[in-house]
């Protein structure tokens, strides 16, 4: 996965993302929400890229920018080394075979009233097939991949259990061939034994179909499980990034180690040392934007102070300002 | 010691057309004064009917079909209405899922804490509010005298979270019930949320019942897990024997259908997360050992309907 040549195939170059928000209801003063601010990625082909962090950290609005359902502000996306920002954004026929997103709770991304073979041949008849038996193939193909059975496309969504749905929501995801997918939460609404087969199979679909995953996610069990790199966002910015292994077994940001030490660990019975380890912080280098101590969160509404990724291992970076302040690391 | 409540072979029924069906089966456990039990099992498992049934709150046409109930030796199922509700709220406390919908949005958060005082201890108005202001510090809600003002909207949902437990444990009661507590919260205030429940309980003295669908809260928390599975306490041991040697099938395929931290350290590619189903369907003959059937035959109404064994 390491070894990589030419582009990366999606380029995520100093993205921003600001919202504007109404000041009070009587100064009408406008304020700006600086919800991605500065996020730099890149996805290779094959891999599976986790972004982390908590609700508001601006995780899903950086996959909506992919999607192209959230105009960035500025910064640049490139597939394949091509922009797909602004001017050179390409139509939502061509976009939709770039990237396609499965969606937190399967039970509200189905339409509940159109079959589940209605929902899987619309894309298609959209994009050009229209022999009935060439998309009857190619939706008894789909389903069998994600393990339901050809005769379910008759049925609609009430008929299927939480699980079910969730394989229904990464068949449409997978319809049109796509060679990103974006998974929003795609298993935090799914029972425990339920996520197990989920994961078991989108670890599966990414090895048949050489897929590429930019999932998105809180839970750092499943986190761990299925990444090969993970990024973790706090408040609009990356604050590490890195290989797996590295996050897990060397966290270095006070956030994610506190991200880290906050999961409620199963294992914590059995082996009480595991997590104090994590919980300990080795002289915190100055100019992190994360205070643990303090009450007072950054301030959504001005643009951070300029801080920059710096790399401590290989493919591992760390947020902190540029100043040499001569302590710390 | 004596335990605090024991439930012995509670059964929870549903009026069917083929007369009563058991969800909740032959379900008895007992928690110590002070002690922190969990129940785990997932959605559907009848954990959450099980805590519901002990304080009477099940909605129709639920009901407890059969079973005992001893809180400190009373059986709660003799109590009359009245009974039942003084003990509510006072004795045994319950936390919901989500603060929201528990809280009445119409009424300050003040109001609502010192409803329990005025209530349950006879107080009156003025001082239950004096009351309220310090149970809501104690429950580490910044600047609490103005924060009894405040209605739930107010509010964020780890705030209205403490807000459900000051009300909770108001009335010191002698147990617990928290129901998914931090289900809807994030995971850094999660942490937060657990340990404040934790301490305040511990150095109360307060029984919890703790119920999660997460084996990680449960393992953090509690001394003592009960396994539920299709209505069925299917183990019930120390936390610490259940996590480092599950005996039950189930509780087995519970733990390795779980992705944990640390699992991909040091092995070779990522491993498969064990498939309940399978294993279920595959071990025909142990399952019949441990009363343990296989799940596509419990979701089918048709197969189950017969009742209880």
């Amino acid at each position: 996965m390491m070894a990589e040549c030419g582009p990366p195939l999606l380029e995520i170059r100093d993205l921003h993302v600001h919202f504007p928000v109404g000041g009070s209801f009587l100064s009408r003063k406008k304020r700006t929400l600086h919800a991605v601010a500065g996020v730099n990625l890149s996805l290779a082909r094959g891999e599976c890229l986790s972004i982390v962090g908590e609700s508001g950290c601006g995780k899903s609005t950086t996959a909506l920018a992919v999607m192209g359902l959230q105009e960035p502000t500025s910064g640049d996306i490139l597939f394949e080394g091509r922009s797909i920002t602004r001017e050179n954004a390409p139509g939502r026929m061509d976009r939709a075979r770039i990237a396609q997103m499965v969606f937190q709770d399967p039970y509200a991304s189905l339409n509940p009233r159109q079959t589940v073979y209605a929902s899987l041949a619309a894309p298609l008849r959209l994009h050009g097939t229209t022999a009935r038996s060439e998309i009857d193939d190619r939706i008894a193909d789909i389903l069998r991949k994600v393990d339901l059975r050809p005769e379910h496309a008759q049925r609609y969504p009430h008929e299927f259990s939480g699980g079910q749905r969730q394989r229904i929501g990464i068949a449409r995801a997978l319809v049109l061939n796509p060679q990103i997918l974006m998974l929003d939460e795609p298993v935090s609404a799914l029972d425990v034994s339920v996520r197990a087969q989920i994961i078991n199979l989108l670890l599966d679909l990414q090895e048949d179909l050489s897929l590429s995953f930019v999932m998105i996610s809180h839970d750092l069990g499943v986190v761990e499980h299925m990444s090969d790199r993970v990024a973790v966002m706090y408040f609009g910015q990356i604050v590490e990034v890195g290989p797996w292994d590295a996050i897990f077994a060397n966290p270095t940001h006070p956030y994610t180690r506190k991200l880290i030490a906050t999961i409620p660990d199963p294992d914590a019975v059995l082996h009480p040392d595991r997590t104090k380890a994590v919980g300990r912080q080795v002289n915190p280098p100055a100019g992190y934007r994360f205070h643990p101590e303090t009450v007072d969160r950054p301030d959504v509404y001005a643009a951070p102070a300029p801080s920059e990724l710096v790399g401590i291992a290989p493919g591992h970076q760390i947020r902190c300002q540029p100043v040499a302040s001569g302590s710390g690391r | 010691m004596t335990p605090l409540l024991e439930l012995k072979g509670l059964h929870v029924g549903i009026p069917s057309r083929r007369g009563n069906m058991d969800i909740v089966r032959d379900v008895s456990f007992s928690i110590l004064p002070g002690e922190a039990f969990g129940l785990v099992g997932e959605s559907g498992s009848g954990k959450s009917l099980t805590a519901l049934s002990l304080i009477r709150l099940l909605k129709k046409p639920l009901s407890v079909t059969g079973g005992e109930i001893l809180f400190k030796d009373d059986d709660l199922r003799a109590l009359s209405d009245r009974a039942m509700r003084g003990l509510r709220g006072d004795r045994i406390a319950m936390i919901f899922q989500e603060p929201m919908t528990a809280l009445n949005p119409l009424k300050t958060v003040g109001r609502q804490i010192a409803e329990m005082f005025v209530l349950h201890q006879g107080k009156s108005w003025a001082e239950a509010s004096e009351l309220a202001i310090s149970a809501l510090a104690e429950v580490q809600v910044p600047a609490p005298e103005e924060r009894v003002r405040a209605y739930p909207f107010q509010m964020s949902g780890s705030m209205r979270q403490r807000v459900m437990i000051a009300i909770a444990l108001a009335c010191d009661p002698d147990l617990l019930i928290a129901d998914e507590p931090t289900t809807a919260l994030d995971v850094t205030v999660q942490d937060e949320v657990l340990k404040l429940i934790a301490e305040l309980c511990r150095a109360r003295g307060t029984a919890v019942l703790l119920i999660s669908h997460d084996l990680g809260v449960i393992a953090n928390m509690c001394q003592r897990v009960g396994v539920m599975y299709s209505g069925r306490l299917v183990e019930e041991r120390d936390t610490y024997d259940v996590f480092a040697d599950p005996q039950h099938p189930y509780t087995r395929g519970l733990l390795g259908a779980l992705p944990r931290l640390g699992s991909r350290h040091g092995a070779a590619g990522r491993q498969r997360l064990v498939d309940i189903d399978s294993l279920i369907t595959d071990r025909d003959s142990l399952l019949q050992e441990f009363c343990f059937e296989p799940r596509h035959a419990i979701r089918d109404p048709r197969v189950r309907a017969g009742g209880a064994a």
